[in-house]
């Protein structure tokens, strides 16, 4: 899977639970949380689905890792098939 | 004769508007069966029938509005017989449509009827919805903004008659969480993301278990009295993305296992955000819990949602100074949780003891 295709999957999955996100205005190298209006149930949910649809386990431990969208993208890049 | 009337879906409502029947003269319904669709100022609600009987009438067409108590449909009791035969029926509503996606398609401003249906019996999803709205080149803003003032009318009355009528007090504890957050990163390290428990679980189950011991926290103030419930039916409050909120309830959460109080918020929280809930789960909250830790806040002190009598509020779980045990200062996570209780239902004594018994099931994660 190339880096483009990756981020596609990563912005539908995102924009499935924020559907009111606009992708273009996202800065990928700040925090996510700060620019998403996202709580502990839509965290758990955006990692369920891009564990369903790429197959990648997301340890909680790893959580504190995943800050920004550039962060997101580099940590399944290393991951995903 | 057996009348089936509009319940109560919440004190923020007192009519809704009849969406769609499930049922049909002469079928036989069960005590919890889905009878008929009910759109509210909030959502539409699957309005689930509590006796058995076999449908006798249906007495109120598809999109007519209907205040709460008004006689719905006639039913014969089990082994009750009729000599006079059943008027027809009123046509079927003539869409299959699951309430997600009529939801959906209302707060789109699609027009079900105009649906080719993919799904099973040529139903209506919601993708069907979401290509219809896609199709079209501009989506009508104006049923969205309804949508959201009717909601935001709502939730005015409902909070205005709270502060007008319950006499309020407020209390807050200081909750140390270190244990609790070790037994939960230690539960989690062992299980697959969709087995992971929120920390929200644990405050629900704490919070039912202290209603135990503490039951003037639990019920309704009716008709002048209170009426303490055995059972701990938490209303969850839910923001909905565009604005406004919505507090359906999880039944029993005293009797489930955190997995199952996980499991059922999981579902209600992506239920009540597309729209399809269950009249049971918007009428009969016993108390409500809110949680604004996610976004940041130290403490919420809420508003209690008639005719409940008490609320928690839950704020950040975020490290602070904390003095432990022997006395030594050190820095903990720290969780604010509050109680707004009914002044005409218990006193602020019962209510701190009822937030240190909280707190002390808060200690001990794994008796949860």
């Amino acid at each position: 899977m190339t880096q483009d295709e990756l981020r596609k999957v990563v912005l539908a999955t995102l924009l499935s639970i924020a559907p009111e996100v606009e992708a273009d205005e996202l800065r990928a190298d700040k925090p996510l949380r700060n620019q998403v209006d996202l709580d502990s149930m839509d965290w758990l949910n955006f990692l369920l689905g891009l564990h369903e649809k790429l197959a990648v386990d997301i340890p909680e431990a790893d959580y504190a890792r995943l800050v920004t969208l550039d962060d997101v993208l580099a940590y399944l890049g290393a991951r995903v098939r | 004769m057996l009348e089936f009337k509009l319940p109560s879906l919440g004190s923020d409502m007192d009519e809704g508007k009849l969406l769609e029947w499930k049922i049909k003269p002469g079928d036989r319904v069960r005590k919890g069966q889905v009878v008929a669709i009910v759109d509210t100022s909030k959502a539409a609600v699957d309005v689930e029938i509590w006796f058995d009987g076999t449908v006798h009438e249906l007495l109120i067409e598809p999109g007519a509005t209907i205040p709460v108590g008004a006689v719905l449909a006639t039913l014969l009791a089990p082994g009750e017989k009729l000599g006079a035969p059943a008027r027809p029926a009123p046509p079927a509503s003539r869409r299959k449509i699951s309430p997600a996606a009529r939801k959906h398609a209302e707060a789109l401003g699609v027009d079900v009827e105009t649906l080719a249906g993919s799904g099973p019996g040529g139903a209506v999803t919601l993708a069907d919805v979401d290509a219809a709205a896609a199709q079209r080149s501009s989506v009508k803003p104006a049923a969205v903004s309804d949508r959201q003032a009717e909601m935001r009318k709502a939730i005015a009355a409902a909070m205005s008659r709270s502060k007008r009528e319950i006499p309020h007090y407020y209390l807050a504890e200081a909750i140390a969480m270190e244990r609790a957050q070790a037994w939960l990163s230690e539960a989690n390290a062992g299980r697959p993301i969709s087995g992971r428990l929120l920390m929200a679980a644990l405050q629900l189950k704490a919070v039912a278990l202290a209603l135990q011991k503490y039951p003037e926290m639990n019920g309704f103030f009716r008709d002048g009295a209170f009426q303490p419930f055995a059972a701990a039916h938490i209303g969850v409050a839910i923001s909905m993305r565009q604005g406004g909120l919505i507090a359906p309830a999880i039944h029993d959460v005293g009797e489930k296992s955190l997995d199952e109080v996980m499991r059922d918020l999981a579902d209600l929280v992506k239920r009540a955000r597309a729209g399809s809930l269950k009249s049971s789960e918007m009428s009969d909250p016993t108390i409500t819990v809110t949680n604004l830790g996610d976004q940041g806040v130290e403490a919420v002190y809420g508003v209690i949602y008639p005719p409940q009598v008490a609320l928690v509020g839950f704020g950040r779980i975020a490290p602070r100074p904390w003095v432990d045990a022997a006395g030594g200062l050190c820095v903990a996570p720290v969780l604010t949780a509050s109680l707004a209780a009914d002044h005409r239902v218990s006193d602020g004594h019962r209510g701190a003891l009822f937030l240190a018994e909280l707190r002390d099931w808060l200690q001990q994660p794994e008796k949860l």
